[in-house]
């Protein structure tokens, strides 16, 4: 084969998966703007162009689906800032202190982590509900029960991540701050954190799209429609009368997964790096 | 250096640890006042943990670790003990509360005897602050009472009282402090209230009986703690424990149950009830397949899209990758749940498109098993192999391209080069991260369920099993898709099942990793 001709088999292939890429996405627009409520009539593009389904999207008051995207935003906001606290606190002795235990403690997280969090539903589920009867703000059905589940399976893995990621940074750098007079609380806050930034942003974001996308827990802990997440929201207004709502639906989905696809391909290199270092979505 | 400064971050830890203080204390009146002493036991424990590790020098690494640990201890591990525990018990819709709570709350319940003692009566209410007085008039015994529903207190009283002077009944007097008389056409207004009325006489209940009576209601089961059994009052019946019920052998079981242990029964029933069993096994044969399945279907797309990205003479490159990790960046929910409209078997737009194109028609996804595990694995490359193109894009990065050169001159084809070269390569980096994937699928709750709900259903089954039910899928079914009852027991054992199957799969890849060895070489 010479070399132009494998160039355009290269770029057919690449066409293809594009189209691959793009066939949900293209029906998916079309229909949000698309004036017939329908799947049945749907063609791919539209007769005439409405904005009929964003608007009920933005007034339904029987499906608040703005109310529902922001309490994805906020849920997922509150735990990735609380994560990334939490995770790089942690990691940092595991990094720079020697101490009794600690390779015991390393360990234990490493072997904690392997059992999905998911797995727990009913054991997370029960321990709710039996603390709603002594703390009613922290029972089912309260967004603060979603954030601390979320903040106990986001803790293990995160804090290896973020571990790995100080013991490249030279130990020298501190102990020069240590010789100045620093304390070890003043090292940390004013020589770690700047350099370790680059992973702090990939971890926050990991942990949003995590924390945006979950559906299970979040469908077990919350019982009233005012609190659902988008997921969780999203999925029983078109569990039945599927082709009924396609349009609304379409632009909800469109206007839910817009601010995520953006953060992703503006920070893109840097997530792809930290997924390498061992994320795994799917 | 003042005193202020030299001591400022010490004087923020003492603040924060009172503030903690604080706290606890406060959940710990709320806990006790509430009757969770075991609750309140642990709230001690944290509380002097804390304290002592940020008090003192000892521990200064904890003082990092502590935080992030709690969470993880609440709800990871915590979760874990828990869920072996439930998987001994009958936990579950209808044995839902403990046995204090079952026993309190059969002895609660009332029957009329056979012949009651009924009470006429006449209603006052005070409109103003929605109150009501009520007389009650025991016509046989020729007595009288007095009841209000502010306290509930009843007393007796008598004709000659100053109220009732001049008047030869209750029914005569027009107002008590305030309190004006109900017509009968006010009583069926209020009749709500009144009717959940209860107002506790000598030992029994006094409750609305008909428009016009009272009558005294009385305990029905009294628990005798001695010999641990339930007596109905009504029919002497006597219910004695047995698995989680009150059973008597004529009258059956009562409910609610209770909570009880039940020792490896949930184990038994899953691997010897073949209704439970059959169901299951075709769960765990399926969720094998689909995680394997899964794997391979997006790394081999992934792959053949990278080794094509991988020419860096491509035209196009990097928007070409940044076009493909769309499916990617986009919320998994709702790439799902568009797929889900796609594959809709009457209108969605696949079939339409099938039924246009020559030679072949619509497909049965959603309803049939085999159509709808396709679509599934279709939907899955979609979601997973940009993952896979970027993890091996990477990989191929590191490939040491004098191989290659040097392979040439030896005269190796494309495919050669390939096979022996870049495959082998390949897996050593991108291994691991397949085996997690493989975990991954395993449980990967969401599309199985926002797809279509492990549905369509096997026939015949005892447990909600669906023929794309996953292992995951099916133990939130069992325990949360209310329809037949939530069976937390059967659920937690299922789950342990699971526990140890990816247990297993973790541990090989830690040793194909090397993950372990990582925590000694770091000493």
């Amino acid at each position: 084969m010479n070399k132009s001709k494998s160039s355009i088999l290269k770029h057919i292939i690449i066409l293809l998966a594009i189209a691959f890429t793009f066939f949900p996405i293209i029906w998916v627009i079309s229909a949000s703007f698309n004036p017939s409520n329908t799947l049945v009539g749907q063609s791919l593009i539209p007769r005439e162009i409405s904005f009929s389904h964003y608007r009920e999207m933005f007034t339904s008051t029987q499906h608040p689906f703005m109310r529902w995207l922001w309490n994805s935003l906020k849920i997922s906001l509150i735990t990735s800032v609380l994560a990334v606290s939490l995770t790089t606190l942690a990691a940092y002795p595991f990094s720079r202190f020697r101490f009794k235990y600690r390779q015991k403690g390393l360990f234990i997280i490493l072997l904690v982590q392997v059992f999905p969090q998911m797995l727990a539903m009913v054991a997370i589920y029960l321990l709710f509900l039996n603390l709603q009867r002594y703390f009613p703000s922290m029972g089912l059905n309260t967004h603060l029960a979603l954030i601390i589940t979320y903040l106990g399976g986001a803790v293990g893995i995160n804090t290896w991540l973020m571990k790995g990621y100080m013991d490249t940074i030279p130990r020298s750098l501190e102990e020069a701050a240590y010789i100045d007079g620093a304390s070890k609380f003043q090292a940390f806050t004013v020589i770690i954190l700047p350099l370790i930034r680059p992973m702090l942003v990939v971890i926050f974001i990991l942990q949003f799209i995590a924390s945006y996308s979950e559906y299970m827990m979040a469908r077990i802990l919350l019982g009233s429609s005012s609190q659902y997440t988008l997921a969780v929201g999203l999925h029983l207004f078109i569990t039945d009368q599927y082709g009924a709502r396609w349009g609304v639906f379409s632009a909800s989905a469109i206007v839910g997964a817009i601010p995520i696809i953006l953060i992703f391909l503006l920070l893109q290199d840097q997530i792809v790096s930290g997924l390498t270092g061992g994320a795994v979505k799917g | 250096m003042n005193f202020w400064q030299k001591n400022k971050a010490h004087i923020f830890k003492l603040i924060f640890l009172a503030f903690f203080n604080a706290l606890a204390l406060l959940s710990l009146i709320i806990s006790i006042s509430q009757g969770g002493y075991i609750l309140a036991v642990i709230t001690v424990f944290i509380m002097i943990i804390i304290n002592f590790v940020y008090l003192s020098d000892r521990f200064y690494p904890l003082r990092y670790i502590l935080p992030g640990t709690f969470f993880m201890i609440l709800l990871v591990v915590y979760p874990i003990f828990y869920t072996i525990y439930i998987s001994t018990t009958n936990y579950g819709t209808g044995n839902m509360l403990n046995k204090d709570q079952v026993i309190n709350h059969l002895e609660n319940r009332t029957y009329l005897p056979d012949e009651p003692r009924t009470f006429n009566f006449t209603a006052f209410k005070n409109e103003e602050i929605d109150q009501f007085k009520i007389i009650f008039e025991d016509r046989e015994r020729e007595e009288y009472y007095m009841a209000d529903t502010i306290n509930r207190e009843i007393s007796q009283i008598s004709l000659s009282d100053a109220i009732f002077q001049g008047l030869s009944s209750p029914s005569e007097l027009e107002e008590i402090n305030g309190y004006k008389r109900l017509d009968r056409m006010q009583i069926i207004q209020n009749l709500g209230t009144l009717e959940a009325l209860k107002i506790e006489f000598a030992d029994n209940e006094l409750r609305m009986e008909g428009i016009n009576t009272f009558a005294l209601y009385r305990q029905r089961f009294v628990y005798n703690s001695a010999n641990d059994t339930i007596i109905d009052q009504r029919d002497a019946h006597e219910y004695v424990v047995r698995q989680g019920h009150f059973y008597n052998e004529e009258m059956g079981r009562l409910s609610p149950g209770f909570r009880t242990f039940v020792g490896f029964r949930n184990y038994r029933r899953l691997l010897t009830d073949d209704r439970i069993l059959q169901p299951f096994f075709r769960v765990f044969v399926w969720t094998f397949i689909w995680a394997l399945l899964s794997v391979a279907t997006t790394f081999a797309l992934g792959l053949l899209l990278a080794l094509v990205l991988n020419d860096k003479d491509l035209r196009f490159r990097k928007l070409y990758r940044t076009i493909l990790i769309i499916p990617y960046a986009m919320p998994g929910f709702i790439s799902i749940l568009i797929w889900r409209g796609l594959f809709n078997p009457e209108v969605g737009v696949i079939n339409r498109i099938l039924e246009a194109l020559p030679f072949v028609d619509a497909l049965p996804f959603m309803n049939n098993i085999f159509w709808t595990r396709a679509a599934l694995v279709l939907v899955n490359l979609w979601l997973g192999f940009p993952y896979m193109m970027l993890i091996t894009l990477g990989a191929l990065q590191s490939i040491n391209p004098s191989l290659y050169e040097v392979s040439a001159i030896d005269g190796a084809s494309i495919w050669q080069r390939f096979r022996y070269i870049t495959l082998p390569l390949l897996f050593i980096s991108v291994g691991p991260l397949l085996v997690s994937s493989f975990a991954y699928n395993f449980n990967n709750f969401n599309l199985i369920y926002l797809f279509n709900a492990g549905r369509p259903a096997i026939a015949g089954a005892q447990t909600p099993a669906g023929g794309t039910d996953i292992l995951i899928t099916y133990t939130y079914r069992l325990s949360f898709e209310t329809g037949r009852g939530a069976d937390f027991g059967l659920a937690s054992a299922v789950t342990l099942m699971i526990f140890i199957i990816v247990a297993t799969i973790t541990w090989f890849n830690f040793r194909f990793t090397g993950a372990l060895e990582e925590v000694k070489e770091n000493e």
